[in-house]
């Protein structure tokens, strides 16, 4: 490996968080963000292949090394690191919307689930995985919400690109016949 | 979540009503764009009526509305020429909006659960970790706020609370002796020379009642001259 790849493997050990391509870059400024980009690849390859339980995965806007999915029971069953408690679908659902539609308010999320979201969207917002992006026009200037780097972070995403898009979805139950199609 | 307590079919089974139709539609196997109404309302109506959901204002709102679609169906309404208006089209619209978010949340169960496999260095609890949420305030909205609230408290009130210090009664006195006395006397014989405010203002509440009453008649020779009073004889020798 060449030494920078060496540098930013150190880095990336010794760093608890993802760090951004921006943050690695600042390790040896002569390398600049091209040549950081190109010893990551490196390192990314020397990792992969099968030889090894770690993998250096890009997720959510940074890098780091991660454990293999095999190993995940064992070391869960083991205690020595703890699977993220799991959202609810009432969450999910919420996320969902906000990721899509984003930035949007609450009262939309309402509307689409049918049911009130204040207080799931509040649980949202201190979990870090939604914020307030901007504030609406109109009565009262609602709050609008967007998703957070973590949001991307908790799904292995790097970006919202990754997520499906709609028009990849299998919409309906059945396929409404064209002709017969409401509205 | 549990927003409020009073059923916890909710939380295990459906996330709302809309959750709550579509798996109907699914165990009828109906078509979702031509919903049978008539027949999904009345097992609507019976499962939150068996599942004790009927606190749920979410449910029961949903239930008016399938009950009033299944109404405007017996009613069609003509938009043009050919066509009539499908009562059902909004409902089918959220439902079919509602499940591509059902779809959306599969997906991103699973993304979260192969995320969940995988641990990075130096694992913490995600939650502690948090930035809390974004304040959008600047400085003014911060005095703005800081303002408002100080004037919430209430700033004490203190009345003092004293007994009426004009004496009419004692002026009265004086004067009527002062009148069995003279014919005619000056102000400053009631009053004196150095009165102060209350006795100024009891001889003079005296004086007017008296000379209401007929007993003696006030007289000024001119503007801000001391007053003259003066005994009235016709009511004095009655």
């Amino acid at each position: 490996m060449s030494p920078l790849a060496q540098l930013l493997e150190a880095a990336l050990f010794a760093a608890s968080r993802p760090l951004s391509i921006e943050e690695l870059a600042t390790l040896d400024p002569e390398a600049g963000e091209s040549g950081t980009r190109a010893a990551l690849k490196e390192l990314r390859a020397a990792w992969s292949g099968g030889d090894h339980g770690v993998e250096l995965a890009e997720i959510g806007e940074g890098w780091q090394f991660l454990t293999l999915p095999e190993y995940a029971e064992s070391i869960d069953r083991a205690q020595f690191a703890l699977r993220p408690r799991r959202l609810s679908p009432a969450a999910l659902e919420t996320l969902a919307i906000i990721a899509y539609r984003q930035p949007v308010g609450r009262v939309e999320v309402d509307e689409i689930r049918g049911v009130d979201s204040e207080a799931v969207i509040e649980k949202l917002v201190e979990r870090g995985l939604v914020e307030v992006a901007s504030r609406g026009e109109g009565l009262g200037r609602p709050l609008l919400y967007g998703t957070t780097p973590q949001f991307l972070e908790i799904l292995g995403l790097k970006g919202l690109e990754e997520l499906p898009r709609l028009d990849e979805l299998s919409v309906a139950l059945r396929p409404p016949a064209p002709a017969e199609e409401p509205e | 979540m549990p927003e409020q307590g009073g059923f916890v079919v909710e939380l295990e089974q459906f996330s709302g009503p809309l959750d709550l139709l579509l798996h109907l539609i699914r165990e009828d196997e109906v078509d979702i764009t031509d919903l049978p109404i008539s027949r999904i309302a009345d097992q609507f109506l019976a499962v939150i009526a068996d599942l004790g959901l009927n606190q749920a204002a979410d449910y029961l709102e949903m239930a008016a509305r399938l009950l009033r679609i299944k109404a405007q169906l017996l009613l069609p309404r003509r938009l043009g020429d050919d066509e009539w208006e499908d009562p059902r089209s909004e409902l089918v619209r959220r439902l079919l909006e509602y499940q591509q978010i059902r779809e959306l949340v599969d997906w991103l169960h699973r993304a979260a659960e192969k995320r969940a496999d995988r641990f990075g260095r130096g694992f913490e609890q995600p939650a502690p970790d948090l930035p809390p949420p974004p304040l959008e305030i600047d400085l003014n909205d911060l005095l703005a706020a800081a303002e408002r609230v100080i004037a919430l408290i209430p700033e004490p009130v203190l009345h003092r609370v004293v007994p009426r210090p004009l004496d009419v009664e004692g002026a009265t006195a004086r004067i009527t002796a002062l009148l069995a006395e003279r014919e005619e006397f000056a102000w400053t014989d009631v009053v004196g020379a150095k009165a102060g405010v209350v006795e100024v203002l009891s001889a003079f509440i005296a004086l007017l009642e008296l000379a209401k009453r007929g007993t003696c008649k006030l007289h000024q020779p001119e503007p801000f001259a001391p007053m003259v009073i003066r005994r009235e004889p016709a009511r004095a020798a009655a």
